[in-house]
C-alpha cells in the first residue's frame, strides 16, 4: 500500500473506459480526485455515485464520462445539476448513458458487489417506472414465503476513489461522520484509491469506527482539503455558499468551461485549485 | 404585530405541514420544505419528534436547517449515524418511520410522484434529480406526507415518469401491490389540503386556506378536482408559529451565505 502523490495514484490505477466510483453521501466528496481526473484528461469513464454532487457534473462537462450509474441527481437544496441535465437532455459534449437506481437499490448493489454476490435484494421500487427503464432491475423468489422481491446486479467498480480523514503510516484509513455507501464501495471494486487529510502516527479511532485495514487500500494520498467544497468531519465544513454559487456558473457551458479551465485546468494540483477560488487561509 | 399578519404561501404550507407532525413521531425528512416543516414542529409542539435524514443522521437536531441532505450540521447533532445501506434496509424498510415527508414535480389523482424527468424518459424535455430514497419511503413509511404547489402543471392527469408509488391506479391497487405503508395519506399545497378518499383512493380536496377558494384550487388541477361535501379551513399561521419558522430560515440565511476558509496542515508523509 504505497502512499503516492495524487496525480501520481490516479496516473497509476486509472484508465480510459473503466468503471469509476467516487463515493461520499455528501460528506468527503473525493473533489480532489475528480479535478485530477479532470488534467489528466481520462475520458470514456462509466461514472457510479449516489449522488453524482458537483464532482461528475463537473466531470461529465469536462468530457470525461461516457456512463453513468446513479440514483439522485441533483445539486442538494439548491436545483439541477446542470452539466449533468444537459447530457442527458442535449448530448453535451458528449451523449451519456444513464444507469439510474433509487438510494436504496444502489446501496444493495453496493453491498452485494462488497458481499462477492451476483444480486442485491429489497423489497423495493414497488410500483415505479425505474425498473421499466433499467432493465438490470428485475425479481426474484424468496423460496422461503414465495414473496416477489426486487432484485439489482452487484456493483463492483474496478476502481473505487475516497477521501477519508486520517491514514496512518502503515495504510489503515479512518472514517468518521457521515460514512454513506463508502465502506461498500471499497469492498466491492478490484482497486482502491483513497485520499486523505493527514497521515498520522496513529489513528487513534474509537473501537467500532469505519476502517478500511492497508491491506485492502491500493495507494493512498495525502491531500488535505480534497473533499472542498464538500466537508471532512473534524476539519472544514460544507461550503455551501459554493454549492450555491455553482448554480450559475455550471448553467451556461461557456461560464463553467471557463470556470474549469482557469481554476482546474488551470491549475497544477488540489493546494493550487484552493489558492486559484480564494479559499485558503495563509 | 404588523409583520406577522401577512405571510406567504411557502409559509402557509409549511406551517399547515407542521401542525401534522407529533410529539414523538418518527419522521424521515426530505430536504426543502418538508425540512422546514419537520423542524418548525420540533421547535414548537413536537420537542420529542424523531427526525431521520437518509444520510444515515439518525435523531438529528440541527440548529439551522440543512442545505443538503448530508451537512455536518446533521451529523453533529445525531443521537447516531448509521452507514447508508443500514438506513434503507434495517431502519426504513425494517419498518421504523411513521411519517415520510416527500416533494414531487408531479403529483396525478391517486398521490402518484414524478420526481425524474418532465417528457420522455430517453429525451427528456427536463431531466429532474431522481427517485433517490423517495421511491422505497413512499413504499415503506407508515403513512406518507406530500408538499407541493398545486397548478395544472404540477397536478396532472398522467404522470410523465412514475418514480414513486402513491395509490397506483386506485382501488385498493396499493394495498394489493405488497408496498406495506399506507401510502400518501395527506397531500398539502398552496391552496389547501387533499387527502385519499375511502374506497376509490382518489385524493379529494378536503380542506381550503382564509385566503384561498376551492374554486382557485379546482382551476389549479388538471383533472376534474374530487371536492369534499364539506370543505374546512386551515387555521393561518399564529404568532409564535410564523416567528419561530421566519427566526429558523434567518438562521439558516446566515449560516449558508457565509463561505468557508480552510486552514490546512501540511503534513508531509
Amino acid at each position: 500500500m504505497p502512499i503516492l502523490e495524487l496525480a501520481e495514484a490516479l496516473a497509476r490505477h486509472v484508465r480510459d473506459g473503466q468503471s469509476v466510483a467516487m463515493e461520499g453521501f455528501t460528506h468527503l466528496i473525493p473533489f480532489a480526485a475528480g479535478h485530477e481526473l479532470i488534467r489528466q484528461r481520462r475520458k470514456d469513464l462509466h461514472l457510479i455515485r449516489m449522488t453524482p454532487d458537483l464532482i461528475y457534473d463537473q466531470m461529465i462537462g469536462a468530457g470525461c464520462a461516457r456512463a453513468l450509474t446513479f440514483s439522485w441527481g441533483g445539486n442538494p437544496g439548491v436545483g439541477s445539476l446542470h452539466r449533468l441535465r444537459d447530457a442527458v437532455e442535449n448530448g453535451w459534449p458528449a451523449p451519456l448513458e444513464i444507469v439510474e437506481h433509487s438510494h436504496a437499490g444502489m446501496a444493495a448493489a453496493y453491498t452485494a458487489g462488497a458481499s462477492h454476490l451476483p444480486f442485491g435484494m429489497l423489497r423495493g421500487y414497488i410500483g415505479t417506472d425505474l425498473a421499466k427503464r433499467n432493465p438490470s432491475i428485475r425479481s426474484v423468489t424468496c423460496p422461503y414465503t414465495g414473496e416477489e422481491l426486487a432484485s439489482v446486479p452487484a456493483l463492483s467498480p474496478d476502481v473505487t476513489i475516497l477521501h477519508a480523514q486520517k491514514a496512518d503510516r502503515q495504510g489503515n484509513v479512518l472514517l468518521r461522520g457521515i460514512v454513506g455507501a463508502q465502506k461498500e464501495a471499497a469492498l466491492a471494486a478490484k482497486v482502491l484509491v483513497i485520499t486523505v487529510e493527514e497521515i498520522a502516527d496513529g489513528l487513534d479511532a474509537p473501537m467500532n469506527a469505519i476502517v478500511l485495514p492497508h491491506w485492502v487500500v491500493t495507494a493512498i494520498a495525502c491531500v488535505p482539503g480534497g473533499a472542498f467544497p464538500s466537508y471532512a468531519q473534524g476539519y472544514y465544513s460544507r461550503d455551501n455558499a459554493f454549492y450555491l454559487a455553482w448554480d450559475e456558473i455550471a448553467r451556461d457551458r461557456d461560464s463553467f468551461t471557463a470556470w474549469i479551465d482557469r481554476h482546474v485546468r488551470g491549475t497544477r494540483d488540489h493546494a493550487g485549485f484552493l489558492r486559484s477560488i480564494g479559499v485558503t487561509e495563509a | 404585530m404588523t409583520d406577522l399578519e401577512a405571510f406567504t404561501p411557502d409559509e402557509m404550507m409549511t406551517v399547515a405541514a407542521a401542525r401534522l407532525l407529533w410529539n414523538g413521531c418518527v419522521c424521515f425528512v426530505g430536504i426543502g420544505l418538508p425540512s422546514a416543516a419537520a423542524n418548525l414542529a420540533r421547535h414548537t409542539h413536537a420537542p420529542d419528534i424523531v427526525l431521520i435524514y437518509e444520510s444515515g443522521t439518525v435523531g438529528t437536531r440541527p440548529d439551522v436547517l440543512p442545505l443538503s441532505i448530508g451537512d455536518g450540521e446533521l451529523a453533529d447533532t445525531a443521537t447516531a449515524i448509521v452507514p447508508l445501506p443500514e438506513v434503507f434496509a434495517y431502519w426504513l424498510q425494517g419498518g421504523r418511520i411513521d411519517v415520510g415527508f416527500l416533494g414531487a414535480a408531479q403529483i396525478d389523482r391517486f398521490g402518484n410522484l414524478n420526481s425524474t424527468v418532465i417528457g420522455s424518459y430517453e429525451r427528456p424535455r427536463v431531466r429532474l434529480p431522481g427517485g433517490g430514497g423517495a421511491p422505497e419511503i413512499s413504499a415503506h413509511a407508515r403513512q406518507v406526507f406530500v408538499v407541493l404547489k398545486q397548478s395544472p402543471r404540477t397536478f396532472v392527469p398522467a404522470l410523465d415518469f412514475c418514480s414513486s408509488a402513491g395509490f397506483l391506479t386506485g382501488g385498493g391497487a396499493r394495498a394489493r401491490s405488497g408496498a406495506p405503508g399506507a401510502g400518501p395519506q395527506v397531500i398539502i399545497t398552496d391552496f389547501g389540503v387533499l387527502k385519499p378518499e375511502a374506497g376509490s383512493d382518489e385524493l379529494q380536496f378536503v380542506a381550503r386556506y382564509e385566503h384561498t377558494t376551492v374554486e382557485q384550487a379546482v382551476n389549479a388541477t388538471g383533472w376534474p378536482l374530487n371536492v369534499a361535501d364539506r370543505v374546512d379551513v386551515v387555521a393561518p399561521p399564529g404568532e409564535d408559529e410564523l416567528r419561530i419558522l421566519r427566526d429558523l430560515h434567518e438562521r439558516t440565511r446566515l449560516a449558508h451565505s457565509s463561505p468557508v476558509r480552510l486552514r490546512l496542515r501540511r503534513e508531509a508523509p
